[in-house]
């Protein structure tokens, strides 16, 4: 953010108006990438500073990616909210979901040369198991006890959602960021499960999970969506 | 960066409260060094990156501590386990360079626009508060920095 390297003042620094998450503005796009980097390290020829670069240009593909804040969502997804209701049921519309999903990582998978999961050393299926374990009257083992539970329930997390993201980024017409987190959260089953989890985690003895519920299971932007959705 | 007006009230709200509480310092070091076609450039990260193998970033006593990317390292190679989920990484599952741009690097130096690129790269996880806390870290990165003869690191927060 420009306003915070205004106050730290490094001796070089090149602001970008780019989304959080995305440095160099935009996937496959090396030439706009290239300007991005070249632009910084022109900062190493400066004479004198502290300086604080603008960099000129938003990032090409950039507007349907900045309303993280939309309201409406402009997807129609095919597949309609699920409404599962209870642990077990929950559980089977997850792993039917993954399943469904599977051919399209697998595709993600064969042009990446290898996914972004990877962090839990679960397969999808087992990640999203032991997420739905938490829903019920205790908490599952840890599959590594070595770590502390909440570490682990983040690590599952991480790599359910890099599954679903790898899968859907191999979809015919791709979805901006906002729309890609809208769909998760929202339009997904993995999505409805992350929300209860939330509430079952926040009242667990266990600190750790507490605090992984109340720091970084969920987005703020989905928190403040899904509490003004009631 | 991002642009600040572009996010919403509560995300600014937020950002502005840390933006309050960032560490300040009396003096700015300033260095200079080659020109930029003589430089050997190192990328340096906060994104939480690692090679799948490594460990992951997690909280507590080890979250200052850097991983370690050599220059051969493909996309498929690494994976991101920052603590935090509130910022986009869609980005990176289809282009690491648009976070880590070890692809460009690699071409700036081929064309001789930079001297060469450093034989390692590294990344933190920037969720530790406040960022001074990084310090004995830091030094000790920039030590292995001199060693593989880097005088060019670019900083990339994510």
């Amino acid at each position: 953010m420009r306003e915070h390297t205004e106050v730290i003042r490094p001796p070089r620094a090149l602001w970008v108006p780019f989304m959080l998450g995305r440095p160099f503005g935009v996937p496959d796009d090396a030439g706009f990438q290239r300007r991005v980097l070249l632009a910084a390290l022109q900062l190493l020829d400066a004479p004198s500073g502290p300086i604080l670069r603008e960099f000129p240009d938003d990032a090409p593909d950039s507007a349907g990616d900045e309303e993280r804040d939309g309201e409406a969502c402009p997807v129609n997804f095919s597949r309609p909210r699920p409404i599962a209701e209870g642990q077990h049921a929950l559980g089977q519309a997850l792993a039917e979901e993954i399943a469904q999903l599977r051919p399209w990582h697998d595709l993600a998978m064969r042009r990446r040369g290898g996914g972004t999961s990877g962090l839990s050393g679960l397969a999808p299926e087992q990640a999203g198991a032991f997420l739905v374990a938490f829903l019920g009257n205790s908490a599952p083992a840890n599959y590594r006890p070595e770590q502390a539970l909440g570490v682990s329930l983040k690590h599952a997390c991480d790599d359910l959602r890099a599954f679903y993201e790898d899968a859907a980024g191999a979809q015919p017409g791709r979805l901006s960021a906002a729309e890609l987190e809208h769909w998760y959260y929202f339009g997904t089953v993995a999505g409805e499960v992350l929300r209860k989890l939330r509430r079952v985690c926040l009242n667990s003895g266990d600190r750790s999970v507490r605090l992984f519920a109340e720091l970084t299971l969920l987005p703020r932007a989905v928190m403040h969506k899904a509490s003004s959705q009631g | 960066m991002a642009r600040l007006e572009d996010l919403p009230v509560w995300e600014r709200e937020h950002l502005l409260h840390l933006r309050d509480e960032a560490p300040r310092f009396a003096t700015t070091p300033w260095t200079e060094g080659p020109a930029l076609g003589a430089r050997r450039v190192a990328l340096i990260s906060t994104a939480g990156l690692h090679r799948r193998d490594d460990r992951p970033f997690t909280g507590g006593a080890g979250a200052t501590e850097y991983r370690v990317i050599p220059a051969d390292a493909t996309a498929a190679d690494l994976v991101m386990s920052h603590v935090s989920v509130n910022f986009d990484r869609s980005g990176f599952r289809r282009d690491l360079n648009v976070v880590f741009p070890l692809d460009r690097i690699k071409e700036l130096a081929a064309e001789g626009a930079i001297g060469s690129v450093a034989d390692f790269h590294y990344s933190f996880m920037g969720a530790p508060w406040p960022s001074t806390r990084f310090e004995p870290k830091a030094r000790e990165l920039a030590a292995l920095l001199a060693r593989d003869r880097v005088d060019a690191a670019v900083l990339i927060p994510v």
